[in-house]
This record gives structure tokens, sequence and C-alpha cells, in this order.
């Protein structure tokens, strides 16, 4: 089956995001196609990669990074959600003149029609958060 | 890209106590472009979402509703409102602003765009749908 998954929640305040990735794996471990994940919301900042945990932790966005360099993983953040809540690439930096970026491997930055696109070409959208 | 499904966008948070209200318009406007089938849905406190005379100075946030109101403009024409969900929040429709789309096959006759369901008949609209947005 081929599944875009959209993550709404931002890591470690909530559990969608784990939940996300643990059946994001598991689908591709049992040979479902992810057509793309989309990071909404405070989802988007599950791609920072100045996160920090502790290192007893669990690291969430190293965790999406790897995942998405093993599977070749599509992974958008949504631009408004990002711009909102500062989650910044080289061409937004440059684009509204911010002195750094964040955004972590794996991850870009596009627009909500990437949402949209996805809920027509995949054969179910699974949406993680409230 | 050629395929239609049938989208629907449900609204069930109240409009400024969270993000979620806003961000679910803001992708119903840019969905509208890829002209799918779409619905929306307002039900729980999604319902308040919807209501007239919203004055948002005290809060410092940007009052967003009068864009339901161009919905319209954007070929969104069919809004199910939950008749329990108002009912269960002392709300009539009348509390409720008038949402109107223009039909172009009837020499643009306005037309109400809202849809007052019981939960039972929104549960049988839901189950037709291909895509569900929840928000």
């Amino acid at each position: 089956m081929k599944l875009t998954i959209q993550v709404n929640e931002g890591p470690y305040q909530h559990q969608s995001s784990d939940s996300a990735y643990n059946f994001t794996k598991a689908a591709l471990e049992k040979g479902h196609e992810i057509f793309r994940v989309f990071f909404y919301h405070d989802g988007v900042n599950n791609g920072t990669r100045l996160t920090t945990p502790p290192q007893d932790d669990r690291n969430i966005v190293e965790r999406w990074s790897a995942l998405a360099k093993e599977h070749d993983l599509d992974m958008v953040v949504c631009v408004a959600a990002a711009q909102r809540r500062g989650i910044v690439d080289e061409g937004e930096a440059e684009r509204n003149g911010k002195d750094a970026t964040n955004i972590a491997d794996g991850f870009r930055i596009s627009g909500l029609g990437q949402l949209v696109e996805g809920a027509i070409n995949s054969d179910r959208l699974v949406v993680f958060g409230d | 890209m050629s395929e239609t499904k049938k989208f629907m966008y449900l609204n069930r948070k109240a409009p400024y106590g969270t993000i979620y209200a806003w961000e679910s318009l803001e992708v119903v406007l840019i969905g509208a472009a890829f002209e799918q089938d779409v619905s929306l849905a307002f039900l729980d406190d999604g319902v308040f979402q919807l209501t007239k005379g919203q004055d948002t100075k005290g809060i410092g946030m940007k009052n967003f509703s009068p864009t339901y109101a161009a919905l319209g403009d954007y070929e969104v024409t069919k809004i199910y409102v939950e008749k329990e969900s108002l009912e269960e929040r002392g709300l009539t429709i009348d509390d409720l602003q008038h949402l109107v789309w223009e039909d172009e096959d009837e020499d643009w006759a306005e037309k109400d765009s809202i849809r007052l369901v019981s939960r039972s008949e929104l549960a049988d609209v839901l189950a037709e749908q291909d895509v569900l947005f929840n928000f």
C-alpha cells in the first residue's frame, strides 16, 4: 500500500511523533511504500538539527534523518508552519533575511500543496496528532 | 493527478486556543487549487470557528473568521455542521455566519453552504470520503 504520513505534533511534548516514526518504520519493514512524510503544525519542530536530548533518551530528529537516509524517504516540512516556528533552510534564510539555518538532514521545506498531493497520490493518508 | 477524490476537512477545535483551526483553513485554501471534491465539517468545539461577531482584539490575535465567507469563491460549497455539537454548546445555526456560494449553473444564484446534520448523518458522510484531514 502507498501511504502518506502527516505528523502534527512536536517531538518529546507529544507521543504523536514517536508513533508516526514507529508506524512509518513498521510499514516500510512490511514492504509498504511511503510516498511522503509531511510535518505540519508543531510537527515542523521534528526537523531541527539543533535538538539535543539527554544522552539516555531517544534522539527523535536523528532517528527520522536516519530512517530517511536508509529508505530514501521524502520528508517535507510545511513552509508556512516552519516560518512561524523558526525552522529554516538556506533558501528560507536568504529569503527572510535570517542569520542561521537549522533544518536537519533528510528534511526539506516546501508548501502545503505537497500534503494535498500526497493525499491524492496515496492509498491512505495517516495522520498523527490530537 | 487527474483522479478526483472526496476530501473532507474535519474541524474539531475552538478557533484561538490552538493554531489547528487557522492552519486547517490554510490547507483548505491551498488544497482548493487541486480541484478535488472538497467538503468541510465542523463538530465538537470546532463549531465555534463559524460563530459570527468574533472579536480578537483582547487577545492580540488575528481574527481569521472572515476567511470562512470566502470559501464559496474557492468552490468550497459543502460545509457540514453537526447539530448535536451546536446544541451541547448552547448554540443554534443563527449564531453562525451565513455562508453562501454562487451557483454558476443557475445564473449565479446564491445558495447556502452550511448543511446542518445530525451526528449519525455526519457519520454517513464521513464513510463516503476518500481522504479525511483531521484538525
